[in-house]
């Protein structure tokens, strides 16, 4: 009663706007919010990322993390380093902690072998999440949720073919990251047109928008950049204002950016992995693992994208990318 | 900064530098006293409000996070004692790791060569700083600023064109791998926790570090080309000796280091390092050591060293949302430093 009162003495105000602010924010929340809907006893799993300090795309993942850990009454904590051996530290700081389940992402998968066989060797269950589908299983983990990266890669040329691109660029944002190299290398290898790598420093922005406006001024040939994250899109869209290219920007990942970027024409496709569900598969595999001796994938990675999302799928997800779960 | 005074002296007064003075005040005169007591602090406080801090296997880890910053930390509280920064520090641990490991590959050579290789190319690049600070006279805050940016640069060049990729491929298979791992990279198992070698090479350099500056004569150099330069040459000190010599230092942590980052995983990757050079100078200053130069000390590097491990580790043990880390790293090095300017004052006071 009282809040109908309150949305009706906050609709008849003078000022107030009928769009967007935090009033739509709560109620898209309101979908998202719960509470634990088992019983089981309150276990502690860690996850550990390679993020950098601030990104989306990791924001989202801790989102369905989190999400999962509230349905499945478990304490779950987070944290990240972009450098290989402070990755290996915090892990090795959840095995101090002697968590009951570990979720970590081999970005650095050679950094990281000793540190989750010593986690698996003190029977902590390890479930790998986004990069590292290859090393997954010879590192002793259940189960690894995440997308091919070369998979994911191959579908950006079929669908750069399919929209007839002849030369496209691959817009790299963090140097180091293997499985960003596979992306533009798998879309190399079925694109039939000729592609470039370019390497931005994703920490910068106008840098980014900068390098990438420099090539295109410098190669008028250039009809197609693919980024590989969502925040990238919107630098490569500027850059092409710019820079006076007619060259369509498809991108790697969703935000709600993109989301409306694709429903104005303003960008071709999104490849999307779908964050959400790695960090929510995560948790509830884990606890599934405790609860029940369950292991998803057959021993096969367990894909959660590519998923090729064009203007025809956007309205559907605007409301979620939004929401901040996609 | 001495508080003496340029006034004549009475023949009843003793030569200052004669007087005996208590060993509380000898301890109050310390550059690390502040930062030791800051240490103390935050040891308490991870102690009460993280249940698992205190497990000696959490010591372990937080011991080894300290000791990968303090083996840099210690060389750069030398350098910053000399008066002079070094921003290239970070990136070099990266270059030095990317040598040795590309070096053993593509020659196909024993692993000991590519590691003396990038002794050598690593100890070169601390030279050329050293000797472009002292011929162009521009500060070294520039002139390192130009070898960060061209190492970076390199790092991530030389490697791609080098490898195809931008991480090195794996030389673990490879002769004298295991050995090189063993001094670098290896686990010392005491009463069941484990310790990594490089708190050894940490207690090592500090050790060493702190013999340099109390017990030598180039400690003293050191001193005075940080207090004062002009001074200094001006009563005969070697200052671009000097000067070259603590780059020198630096450029051998940075080889100890990035031995051990290869050493542990195998493969480096060529973007790492980047941010790192002013975790080592926070640590120093933590430690006591003087923005200006001519105060310090290495035993307050590796104090700060472990201020720094404790609180990296200490905020994920007490379940923390890490997102703070750096807002608390920052609150830390004003109060640090406030303490250590206040400890300065109290004990230049009764002096």
């Amino acid at each position: 009663m009282g809040a109908v009162l309150a949305v009706v003495l906050g609709a008849s105000l003078a000022g107030c706007s009928s769009t967007g602010g935090k009033r739509a924010e709560e109620r898209a929340a309101a979908a998202a919010e719960g509470r634990a809907a088992v019983n089981t006893p309150r276990w502690t799993f860690a996850m550990v990322t390679h993020s950098g300090d601030g990104d989306t795309f990791w924001d989202i993942v801790q989102k369905g993390a989190e999400q999962a850990a509230l349905k499945d009454n478990i304490n779950f904590l987070y944290s990240h380093n972009d450098e290989a051996n402070q990755q290996a530290q915090l892990v090795q700081t959840a095995i101090d902690k002697k968590v009951d389940g570990l979720i970590v992402s081999l970005a650095k998968p050679d950094a990281m072998k000793a540190v989750v066989a010593k986690a698996v060797k003190a029977g902590i269950p390890v479930v790998t999440v986004n990069s590292g589908s290859a090393e997954s299983k010879e590192f002793g983990a259940l189960t690894h949720i995440g997308q091919d990266e070369s998979i994911a890669g191959e579908a950006v040329g079929d669908e750069l073919n399919s929209r007839d691109r002849k030369k496209a660029l691959c817009v790299l944002h963090e140097q180091g990251n293997v499985g960003h190299e596979q992306r533009c290398a798998g879309a190399k290898k079925t694109f039939d047109g000729t592609m470039q790598n370019l390497y931005v420093d994703g920490t910068n922005m106008p840098d980014v928008t900068a390098s990438i406006e420099a090539k295109l001024q410098s190669d008028k040939s250039i009809d197609a950049v693919v980024t590989l994250g969502a925040p990238f899109a919107d630098a490569a869209v500027q850059a092409k204002q710019t820079a006076g290219s007619k060259a369509e920007i498809d991108t790697f990942d969703l935000n709600a950016k993109v989301a409306t970027g694709l429903q104005s024409d303003k960008l071709g496709f999104a490849v999307d992995q779908q964050p959400y569900l790695q960090g929510y598969e995560a948790v509830d595999l884990l606890w599934l693992y405790r609860y029940n001796r369950n292991v998803l994938g057959g021993g096969l990675p367990v894909l959660t994208g590519p998923q090729i999302i064009t203007k025809d799928d956007a309205d559907a997800l605007a409301d979620y990318t939004k929401r901040g779960t996609r | 900064m001495s508080g003496s005074t340029a006034a004549p002296r009475t023949p009843t007064e003793v030569d200052e530098r004669l007087v005996r003075t208590s060993p509380l005040r000898k301890l109050l005169g310390r550059p690390e006293l502040g930062s030791v007591v800051g240490a103390a602090a935050v040891f308490l406080f991870f102690a009460i409000v993280a249940d698992s801090f205190l497990q000696a296997s959490s010591l372990g880890t937080v011991l080894y996070a300290a000791s990968v910053l303090g083996i840099m930390a210690a060389p750069v509280a030398l350098l910053m004692i000399g008066g002079e920064f070094d921003l290239s520090a970070g990136v070099m641990v990266t270059s030095s790791a990317l040598i040795s490991s590309m070096f053993s590959y593509q020659m196909t050579a024993n692993v000991w060569v590519g590691v003396l290789v990038s002794l050598l190319v690593t100890l070169a690049i601390g030279a050329f700083n050293g000797f472009m600070l002292t011929r162009t006279k521009l500060p070294s805050f520039i002139i390192t600023l130009g070898t960060f940016l061209m190492l970076t640069g390199l790092n991530l060049g030389f490697t791609k064109l080098i490898s195809g990729t931008v991480s090195t491929k794996a030389i673990g298979d490879m002769e004298g791998f295991d050995s090189a791992r063993a001094l670098f990279a290896s686990t010392l198992t005491l009463g069941g926790v484990e310790f990594k070698v490089t708190i050894l090479w940490w207690a090592a350099l500090v050790g060493v570090a702190t013999w340099i500056l109390l017990r030598t004569r180039f400690g003293n150099w050191i001193f005075a080309v940080g207090g004062e330069a002009d001074a200094a040459r001006a009563v005969g000190v070697p200052v671009i000796r000097t000067k070259i010599g603590l780059y020198l230092g630096v450029a051998f942590a940075a080889w100890v280091s990035g031995q051990h980052l290869l050493f542990s995983y195998d493969v480096v990757q060529s973007g790492e390092g980047v941010g790192n050079e002013l975790t080592y100078i926070i640590a120093a200053v933590i430690g006591g050591c003087l923005i200006t130069g001519g105060y310090g000390s290495a035993i307050g590097s590796a104090v700060g060293a472990f201020i720094f491990g404790m609180t990296s580790k200490g905020i994920v043990y007490a379940e923390w949302n890490p997102d703070w880390f750096k807002f608390f790293l920052g609150a830390m090095l004003l109060l640090a430093t406030l303490l250590n300017a206040w400890v300065r004052k109290r004990a230049e006071a009764t002096a």
